[in-house]
């Protein structure tokens, strides 16, 4: 089923963030925003809700903490036991602090790369996939919204969306994806 | 305009009235014979009992023998593998004296030593808060800094604290320039008399530096550089509320510029005069940097603090969760800064294992285990954890909580860098600590409040305050 949006186009985040604050009020439905760089405070403008990658970062940084507890205990502790700068007490607790920055730079390691990988499953992106954004424009110096225009006056939509400062709107069938 | 309500200035005149006491009660109960040392102790041992009381006894002798003997590296080795055992070597090699009589000697300077350090510790306390203050608020100009101006005049309140507390700090260096005390070990001239039996090769090797009109003669000269920049900031950023242009604002950003490269110079070598000198053996290359991120976590946090407390009562309406949101970054910030300084000190102190430095951990270690490990818990473990969430530091009084367990940890961060030289084993948090304490706090709520009355609570012509009113996150 092929669903009509439409694509506002705009050259200014500021006047981006007042359109999407009108659009929003009139509710009407933004689909994406699509931006050439990030523009600070649209998730909160657009309703998105907040990111739970900050909640996976802590699991991973704790995993990796515990990754390096149990390594560096094998490794200089249990396997083959070393002399830490002239502290031969094989026990992991009193050589502690020889330790902690690596506890730190695993903690850092696991929580980064984990996060990343995260993100990049969580948004769908993996290498080679092709790119999403309906004008290559977006990828320069212009802000694009697409709002869905299958439901309502698209009369009274397009001037809504001339008032809030679009340079160009466009109305655009699109097979439903999702 | 603020004006300072009754019931603040009674709550801190109360402070200061009770803190006053204690000091006073401190003093007065501080030992004044070895008679006076020995009923004391005979007191405490029937209290702690028997067992407690004995190995103390024994590591004082230690102490005492590294206070009053030349210490080269390698005595400071043996030392270190056998305290006792050397310390009852050195009393019978280099004293004829009984040594239950100059154990008890050594206690009494302690125990006198301790309503002076009590004193010192708690008025640098309020004063590095002001000074962090001061550098914060530098920084901010300096840095041209868009969300802070609105936050300006908290800044200038606290900072306002700052000439009271040089001249509570510079009188209490005259103190023990002038011998009322001797907390300050090294500036006994006995030390650098090498004719004495008390000469020390170490300090006298330092007294190049480490003398008496040098360390006043700095020590001068740095609280009237602090104290002029804060005074011809303030007077600048008043005058730009009337201002046509921003000429006011153009000089205090130069200024500010000037003073911040001023202040990161002073305050390091501040830091060895007023607190590593307590030490005079033991030296660390980042001291300097570790006194500057306890100063400014303290700062921020009180920044933080006077700020939350300004608005409950209505006023600064136009500061948002995302100032509080951006003070409580920097105390999280902050808070990891010296806990990774901190740690860089102490790694690699405790890794070179190094006599002439791992002293200053052994001493701390042993005898002041619970303020030395409750103190990592409160400045790192605890703010690590209650601060980490984006969320929770937009919560008021999650951030008031956060701070006042800083505020405390950071106390007893002084407080361990101080005592340790100054008291030895001889401490406890009792009256005349918390009673300097009170009085200080007292004083430092006092001075700040009043300054914060004496100028409109938001800057009018500053050419970032209307970002800084909708600042958002």
């Amino acid at each position: 089923m092929a669903s009509k949006v439409i694509h506002a186009l705009y050259n200014d985040d500021d006047i981006l963030m007042n359109a999407v604050k009108t659009v929003r009020a009139e509710h009407y439905h933004i689909e994406e925003v699509y931006t050439p760089f990030p523009v600070h405070g649209l998730d909160k403008a657009m309703g998105l809700e907040g990111t739970r990658i900050a909640i996976t970062s802590f699991m991973y940084g704790v995993l990796g903490l515990t990754v390096a507890v149990l390594m560096m205990n094998f490794i200089m502790i249990e396997d083959w036991p070393q002399d830490i700068g002239g502290k031969p007490s094989f026990s992991y607790l009193e050589n502690m602090p020889a330790f902690v920055p690596i506890m730190f730079e695993m903690t850092v390691f696991f929580a980064a790369h984990l996060m990343v990988i995260t993100f990049y499953m969580r948004s769908k992106l993996w290498p080679f996939k092709k790119a999403e954004n309906p004008d290559p424009r977006t990828t320069d110096d212009h802000f694009l919204m697409a709002i869905d225009a299958g439901h309502g006056d698209v009369d009274a939509m397009m001037k809504v969306l001339e008032a809030t400062g679009a340079v160009e709107l466009n109305i655009v069938e699109q097979e439903q994806a999702h | 305009m603020y004006t300072l309500p009754n019931k603040l200035k009674v709550f801190a005149l109360v402070f200061m009235v009770l803190g006053a006491v204690g000091i006073v009660a401190g003093f007065l109960s501080a030992p004044k014979t070895t008679e006076d040392v020995a009923a004391m102790m005979a007191e405490a041992h029937h209290g702690e009992g028997h067992e407690s009381a004995q190995p103390g006894h024994g590591s004082a002798h230690a102490e005492h023998a590294m206070d009053h003997h030349d210490m080269s590296a390698h005595e400071g080795a043996e030392m270190h593998a056998g305290a006792h055992a050397e310390a009852a070597n050195d009393h019978g090699a280099h004293t004829e004296a009984d040594p239950h009589q100059e154990h008890l000697e050594h206690v009494m300077h302690q125990m006198q030593n301790r309503p002076w350090s009590a004193l010192y510790i708690a008025s640098f306390f309020f004063f590095m808060i002001a000074l962090g203050a001061l550098a914060f608020y530098a920084i901010q100009y300096a840095a041209q800094a868009g969300w802070s101006p609105i936050l300006f005049r908290v800044m200038e309140g606290v900072t306002g604290y700052l000439p009271v507390a040089s001249v509570v700090v510079f009188v209490l260096l005259l103190a023990s320039a002038f011998h009322l005390n001797h907390i300050f070990h090294w500036m006994d001239p006995e030390l650098v008399n090498p004719e004495s039996a008390h000469y020390d090769k170490i300090i006298a090797g330092k007294s190049g530096y480490l003398n008496v009109p040098f360390f006043l003669i700095r020590a001068l000269v740095f609280l009237l550089g602090w104290n002029a920049y804060r005074w011809l900031s303030r007077k600048n950023s008043i005058a730009d509320d009337h201002a046509q242009d921003q000429s006011f604002f153009k000089k205090n950003f130069k200024l500010s510029a000037g003073f911040l490269v001023f202040f990161i110079v002073t305050e390091s070598i501040m830091s060895w005069d007023w607190i590593m000198s307590f030490d005079p053996h033991w030296f660390s290359t980042l001291f300097g940097w570790y006194v500057f991120a306890g100063m400014m976590v303290c700062a921020i946090t009180v920044i933080a603090l006077v700020t939350i407390y300004l608005k409950s009562q209505g006023y600064l309406e136009e500061v948002n969760d995302s100032h509080i949101h951006d003070l409580a970054k920097f105390m999280f910030a902050f808070s990891i800064f010296w806990t990774y300084l901190w740690f860089s000190q102490f790694m690699l102190i405790w890794y070179a294992d190094i006599p002439e430095e791992v002293t200053y951990f052994v001493t701390r270690i042993e005898q002041y285990k619970l303020p030395f490990f409750g103190m990592i818990a409160m400045n790192f473990v605890f703010p690590l954890l209650l601060l980490m969430n984006s969320d929770y530091k937009r919560v008021n009084w999650f951030v008031v909580m956060a701070g006042i367990v800083i505020l405390a940890g950071h106390y007893l961060d002084v407080f361990n860098m101080v005592m340790p030289a100054t008291v030895g084993e001889s401490w406890t948090i009792g009256v005349p600590e918390i009673g300097s304490l009170m009085f200080f706090f007292g004083l430092f709520v006092y001075v700040v409040f009043t300054t914060i009355t004496k100028a409109p609570l938001v800057p009018k012509n500053n050419p970032f305050i209307k970002e800084s009113k909708h600042f958002h996150y």
